[in-house]
């Protein structure tokens, strides 16, 4: 069971990526960055939300798929970042009820929505 | 192999950028924190066995003192003794021995990773001459009590062992990167994946686990550093914040960090009960397949910990069901180390011995767990010596017996010479029978309500039977007896280095690569570097002339006149 | 520092990538979960605390979107510099790899105007919930911005001597995710609700 030898990578910066044009990428995020300036000034809720975030997410992946060119990279390597992004999904899912909601469901917690006084608030440092 | 000049002693020891090196600076390091980890748990044991009396080379145990002691045990064992030793120490050494390159691929990072390790250490114990001594607040430093000064009354500690965590944490996301890349790119030609060594998937698998889970308490520490130091309110209710948010924070790590000490030790185990049974591992696709599970459901159970906490009880029921789930993937990992022994060659070598308990004493560690994975019977048993006995019926073996199923077996290797087998089996012999000795008391103290971290049950009546105290005392004298048996290993340890019978390249007849160079192996490890034709177990194969064939022995030449020392 | 003091297990590929590059896609894997933590844990107290917006809505918006702009053009600087040292043209890339740190220089300069400015308005790290994550979030950015900068400037020197120029692109990976980490950071901290 014979097996060959893998080949040893050159030490050389290879060229492993065909180069886009980068400055029509960089337009197309500021003028996005302009989308969500705008945005934000609006009054409809999910106009800003979208302005905010959705615009936030494309240009996320312009930026990891044009500059840092991860779909041109070995299959498993968007997914290793894809399971990163999804852990801090399942800790934000295993959170959230706890921390999102302070006074609860279901069941009352008056302290929860109290302001800052008492005993407990002149005693931190 | 790199060319330079002869270096002097400094630069091989001290500064070396070999992994060798680097594996046995983290070695003595984590030894080193041991003793002194293993001497804070003999002067609070004394305090449980003999309240209120003189601890003979400490003094009197006062209340806060306690506080102190069982939080740095705790932080002491797991950061910087398990994961030193299991991972850095044993990875290291091993890895590019075992997939066949001469170093690390990135040398210079793994040095500093050492380097930053080192300094946490020394941060860590330069809190035990601050004023208010080191933190109090045990090892899990819950806010507000790890928030404020005023409360856990050790405010320089606190903020000194939460920065010593830290750059413990940076040291092993440096080194366990450098594992991970070596692993998956430096392999000798011709070694697939599945041609690695158990051990070394495991480390580089608990790598990964670990670099997974950390950065969610990296942030969590860094909240808790400003609470602690710059007035702000992360943590605290009254100023908008939430202590549960800490709670989730750390176990989100905390309980994927017990697999991170898990892997390795099983990993350990794996390669001894091969070599010992003669035989190769049952199911390798299996085990890593179950190890790939085992990894991927630690990160979904972590708030079985925080079951009391007054957490959200939906989160509660999903919590229990994932908990009891991962036990499935961990018993047939066991399942398929006996069935490897099963029809084996057994030889009861000192590293065998230890393998083989590393199997009963984490069994029940892991049936013991189904009760605190339980939401029901944990509202009961959480914070009671419960816990604390099912943790080291983990622990012990992880860190502890497959630590030295790992040195029993790769000291030659290291060091050039034989252990002393007599004492080895007194030595393992006298821990095994002591642990158990100390531990299974403490279920029942615990199942009869004896708290965790309370160092004097003179005001509990219900505790302070005297029935009760006998197996408190009992439990402490037979870690006198096991603490005394550890300096068994220490003389052999020491003593072989220079007088133990010398070891050629390959004593424990093994087929994986690191036991195809010199003991200890030169600077650059292979003379001529080794390809791979074969998986890392092929022993009792029909047609050879020896029971075992090396992983870089092609099939036709084979030596028939049997090269083994 | 040479190439020839590299070990032989630098120089293999069993991935096919190269180590250097191996390495630091595993860094910013760490990294996503370093941020995602504290963003999280940002959102959720953030969703929970309807009342941070008063709060929120004092942060410099144009300081943060002048930022935001800063920070697409030295990743365009960075990308460009990748290309040059594609084609062995070390001493651009070199350039190139200088006016990106001198991008993350701005960027830096601009966050210290803008929070002296906070500042002085009385808004501090300790002065509430709100301003504590911002603080936080933003420094611990500003943090990984000026250690880029640092490292970007190493690789500079080797690569103006057309040296290592793989790590052109490594560096030029990590300052990509800098730059998507404040991509989320603008409108979470800035973009008042």
């Amino acid at each position: 069971m014979a097996r060959q030898a893998q080949p040893e990578s050159h030490m050389q910066a290879e060229a492993h990526v065909h180069h886009p044009n980068y400055i029509k990428v960089w337009a197309i995020l500021v003028a996005l960055l302009m989308v969500s300036v705008l945005g934000s000034f609006s009054h409809i809720r999910p106009v800003v939300l979208f302005a905010a975030f959705g615009v936030a997410v494309i240009k996320a992946a312009l930026v990891a798929k044009n500059f840092m060119h991860v779909t041109v990279e070995k299959g498993w390597v968007p997914y290793l970042l894809i399971v990163c992004l999804l852990f801090v999904v399942i800790l934000f899912a295993g959170v959230a009820p706890d921390v999102m909601k302070h006074s609860g469901e279901h069941w009352n917690k008056p302290l929860a929505n109290q302001p800052a006084q008492g005993a407990a608030a002149a005693k931190h440092e | 192999m790199s060319e330079h000049a002869a270096p002097g002693i400094f630069e091989r020891y001290f500064f070396s950028t070999d992994h060798k090196i680097i594996a046995m600076q983290y070695l003595f390091t984590g030894m080193g924190m041991a003793m002194i980890g293993g001497f804070f748990a003999y002067v609070f044991r004394m305090q449980l066995g003999f309240p209120n009396q003189n601890v003979p080379g400490y003094g009197i145990v006062t209340a806060g003192k306690y506080n102190a002691l069982v939080t740095m045990h705790g932080s002491i064992m797991i950061f910087w003794v398990a994961m030193p030793v299991l991972i850095a120490a044993f990875g290291n050494f091993l890895i590019p021995l075992m997939v066949g390159c001469d170093d690390m691929a990135f040398p210079r990072i793994n040095r500093l990773s050492y380097q930053i390790f080192l300094l946490s250490a020394l941060v860590l114990l330069s809190s035990f001459l601050v004023k208010g001594g080191p933190f109090g607040g045990a090892w899990t430093a819950y806010p507000p009590l790890s928030a404020s000064g005023a409360y856990n009354l050790t405010p320089v500690g606190a903020t000194l062992w939460l920065v010593a965590v830290a750059l413990e944490f940076v040291a092993f996301l440096l080194g366990g990167i450098n594992f991970i890349v070596t692993t998956m790119n430096s392999r000798a030609p011709g070694m697939k994946m599945y041609d690695i060594p158990l051990v070394v998937w495991m480390i580089v698998l608990a790598s990964v686990i670990f670099m997974a889970s950390v950065g969610p308490l990296i942030a969590g520490a860094i909240m808790l550093l400003f609470d602690q130091t710059m007035s702000t309110g992360f943590y605290d209710p009254t100023r908008g914040g939430d202590p549960l948010l800490w709670q989730h924070l750390f176990w989100f790590f905390g309980h994927p960090e017990v697999y991170v000490v898990l892997l390795p030790a099983m990993g350990i185990v794996a390669e001894v009960i091969a070599v010992f049974a003669r035989k190769k591992v049952f199911g390798y696709k299996t085990v890593l397949y179950t190890t790939w599970a085992v990894g991927f459901l630690s990160f979904v159970v972590w708030a079985h910990h925080q079951f009391v906490a007054g957490i959200d009880p939906r989160m509660a029921n999903i919590f229990s069901v994932t908990t009891l789930l991962i036990s499935v993937p961990i018993t047939e990992m066991v399942f398929l180390y006996i069935a490897t022994l099963y029809g084996g060659s057994i030889r009861l070598d000192t590293p065998m011995l230890w393998a083989l308990a590393f199997i009963g004493e984490f069994m029940i560690g892991g049936v013991t767990g189904i009760f605190l994975g339980s939401s029901g019977t944990d509202i009961y048993l959480h914070d009671t010596y419960f816990v604390i006995a099912h943790f080291h019926y983990t622990f012990v073996p992880i860190a502890i017996i497959a630590t030295f199923a790992g040195l029993t077996f790769w000291y030659p290797k290291m060091f050039g010479h034989m252990l002393n087998e007599t004492l080895g089996k007194i030595h393992f012999w006298g821990t095994i029978v002591t642990f158990n000795v100390i531990f299974i008391p403490l279920f029942i103290t615990g199942t009869a309500g004896d708290q965790r971290r309370v160092y004097s049950y003179a005001q509990f009546a219900e505790q302070a039977r005297p029935a009760l105290q006998h197996l408190r005392t009992t439990s402490t004298i037979a870690l006198l007896f096991m603490l005394a048996f550890q300096f068994i290993f220490l003389f052999n340890f020491i003593w072989s280095f220079r007088h133990g019978k010398t070891a050629g390249a390959n004593p424990w007849r093994s087929a994986t690569l690191e036991w195809t160079v010199p003991s200890p192996p030169p600077h650059g490890n292979f003379a001529q570097l080794p390809t791979v034709y074969r998986g890392p177990y092929e022993y009792g194969l029909p047609g050879y002339a020896d029971d075992f064939v090396p992983q870089n022995v092609p099939d036709l030449a084979i030596s028939i006149a049997g090269e083994t020392d | 520092m040479s190439a020839s003091a590299k070990p032989i297990s630098n120089t293999r590929s069993g991935t096919g990538i190269p180590t250097a590059r191996l390495i630091t896609w595993w860094v910013i894997a760490s990294e996503i979960v370093i941020f995602g933590g504290l963003l999280a844990s940002y959102v959720m107290h953030r969703i929970g605390h309807p009342e941070w917006a008063e709060a929120a809505s004092h942060t410099n918006f144009w300081a943060g979107a002048f930022n935001t702009l800063v920070l697409l053009t030295s990743s365009l600087c960075a990308v460009t510099a990748h290309k040059a040292a594609d084609a062995h043209e070390g001493a651009r890339a070199a350039k190139l790899l200088r006016i990106t740190a001198l991008g993350g220089l701005v960027f830096l300069c601009v966050k210290a105007f803008e929070w002296s400015s906070d500042i002085r308005e009385g808004y501090v790290i300790s002065s509430g919930g709100f301003w504590s994550f911002y603080y936080t979030l933003a420094g611990l950015h500003g943090l990984h911005v000026l250690a880029g900068m640092i490292i970007m400037l190493i690789v500079a020197a080797d690569a103006a001597k057309n040296r290592e120029l793989q790590r052109v692109e490594c560096i030029g990976l990590y300052w990509h995710f800098v730059d998507i980490v404040w991509i989320f950071l603008f409108p979470l901290l800035y973009i008042a609700r």
